[in-house]
């Protein structure tokens, strides 16, 4: 589903990533930790091209992203070229980023409204659907700024899944939120990927990557420390740099 | 001793009774205030020399309100040439393309650094610089050629100079509003897959609206007043209509007072109109709209 061979990225003198190797198969949740400034967020947006990466090749169900390959030259891609690669991607912010000017039907009606043209009945129904599902029946018409954090950031869910994403990136989706409202967020994703969704997730939840998660990865510095089962990695790290961390964060 | 739990609302405390600070100076200002207040009608209502009479017949005399007419006509068309031209200037000004960037940036340096009076002067004189103006093809044939002086009549000459103008100041208020939308609007907008057209129509435009606004509202009132400098290349507004009048019959003070009071009727209703504005963009904000307080009269703990 996802295959990323030799991720670089750099932000002016300051190598990001530097290498990043890693393959997601469908279906699969994959939880990737490690301490802030290891790229793991950068790695992410990486993903969907909301941050073009410097050198390697990264794909999404065998498609280049934010490149096109022809007559062995890589040509970028238009706008509207990497808008549709990005409808079947669906990403969670740590900071929700909902449209405040929106209720939230609104927000979660916006994609399919505007870029896939559906008629409003349909687009709300759609949206109803989601939002039950997400637990937020009672809030159709409510404005973001009357949601708390968890609320919110299932409304943002929602409207990730109203585009009927094949993959959905979560950046920290549970930082912003007070402690009490983690487990509500958490919920749903653990449904989406009892679903079978495709999911990768930067996270800091240590107690989900064991539970839901089928692979963890840590990275460090640009790179990947270590990856495999959940299990093995929390409870027996192989690497030093792998075991420092988790020895400050369970 | 005794506990009382939480949920015990029966056994509440009494209310507080105190006694409230005193505010003796507020008291002495409204004192003073009032009786300023009280002299000042005092003088309108029996100093002669305001004329009230002459103001009452010249209100709404034809030459008055063709003046206002021409006033309204100049404001609304030369605002609604800024706020298309603003926004068109202010989204080059942040295209990632330099060209479009440079040349917004040169023309709101050039049009916010020249004065005003001066522009409408080179509008009104185009045709000395340029006595004809054609359609074609560049350095080729041409289609069809006009008259400068036709073309450019007096009133459009008004239009370029105030609408252009004000389309350089516009341009920097909006880029204003789009700058203040977090960026995480757009991403998340794109990450859903919408152009960045649909992004900025949909999502952002309509979030800086509310930043947008009050300094538009401003640029209006403003406007209304501006209009009176066409009087410069021979045109006539309300202020000059007036001028006009009591040019002749001498009555300088009264023909003023009918000039200030259609002002201020105008920005009265450009200033309920705004208010309902901001309202429509204010949706969704926890703070409701702050527009004007004259419209509010509700106490300010209801409105939170």
């Amino acid at each position: 589903m996802v295959e990323a061979i030799e991720v670089h990225k750099s932000f002016g003198h300051v190598e990001v990533l530097r290498g990043i190797d890693m393959t997601v198969m469908p279906g699969e949740v994959a939880c990737v930790i490690g301490p802030s400034g290891s790229g793991k967020s950068t790695f992410l947006r990486c993903i969907n091209h909301l941050e073009r990466i410097d050198a390697g090749a990264m794909r999404v169900s065998g498609q280049l992203i934010g490149y096109r390959e022809s007559g062995g030259k890589l040509h970028e891609l238009r706008e509207s070229e990497v808008a549709r690669q990005r409808r079947d991607i669906g990403m969670v912010f740590q900071r929700f980023n909902l449209f405040p000017h929106k209720t939230a039907a609104e927000n979660v009606m916006e994609a399919p409204r505007t870029v896939r043209r559906e008629p409003k009945r349909q687009a709300r129904e759609r949206a109803m659907t989601l939002l039950d599902r997400v637990g937020l029946s009672e809030k159709y018409d409510s404005y973001p700024s009357q949601l708390s954090g968890g609320q919110q950031q299932r409304v943002a869910i929602a409207r990730a899944l109203a585009m009927n994403p094949r993959l959905m990136l979560f950046d920290e989706p549970t930082s912003a939120l007070d402690p009490e409202l983690v487990g509500e967020v958490l919920d749903v994703m653990r449904g989406l990927a009892r679903d079978g969704m495709t999911m990768i997730v930067v996270t800091h939840e240590m107690g989900f990557a064991r539970e839901v998660g089928d692979t963890l990865v840590f990275m460090d510095e640009g790179r990947i420390v270590e990856a495999g089962d959940p299990r093995q990695v929390l409870t027996n790290p192989r690497q030093q740099r792998t075991q420092a961390f988790l020895s400050k964060v369970l | 001793m005794t506990t009382s739990s939480p949920v015990d609302t029966t056994r509440r405390p009494r209310p507080i009774k105190a006694v409230p600070v005193r505010h003796p100076g507020r008291w002495l200002a409204v004192a003073v205030l009032a009786v300023l207040a009280a002299m000042f009608v005092n003088t309108i209502l029996t100093n002669p020399g305001f004329r009230w009479r002459v103001v009452g017949e010249y209100l709404f005399s034809p030459p008055v309100l063709n003046g206002l007419s021409n006033t309204l006509v100049l404001t609304v068309l030369s605002m609604a040439i800024g706020i298309v031209g603003g926004i068109g200037l202010a989204i080059m000004r942040l295209s990632p393309n330099p060209v479009l960037s440079s040349v917004s940036a040169v023309y709101i340096w050039l049009f916010r650094g020249t004065p005003l009076i001066a522009q409408l002067l080179f509008w009104n004189f185009l045709a000395a610089l340029y006595p004809r103006l054609a359609l074609g093809i560049p350095f080729g044939p041409e289609f069809i050629s006009f008259d400068t002086n036709q073309l450019i009549n007096q009133f459009a000459a008004c239009l370029l100079g105030l609408g252009l103008n004000e389309a350089a100041y516009m341009a920097e208020i909006v880029r204003g509003g789009l700058q203040s939308v977090d960026h995480g609007q757009s991403e998340a907008a794109g990450a859903l897959g919408m152009s960045r057209a649909q992004t900025l129509r949909r999502i952002v435009l309509p979030q800086a609206m509310r930043v947008i606004i009050p300094p538009t509202g401003n640029e209006t009132i403003s406007m209304l007043k501006t209009t009176s400098l066409v009087v410069v290349i021979g045109y006539f507004e309300l202020l000059t209509s007036v001028q006009r009048i009591y040019s002749t019959n001498f009555q300088t003070i009264p023909l003023l007072i009918v000039a200030a009071a259609w002002y201020l009727a105008l920005t009265s209703l450009l200033s309920i109109g705004q208010g309902f504005i901001e309202r429509h963009y204010g949706r969704g904000t926890s703070r409701g709209p702050t527009g004007s307080r004259l419209l509010s009269w509700r106490a300010p703990e209801q409105a939170r």
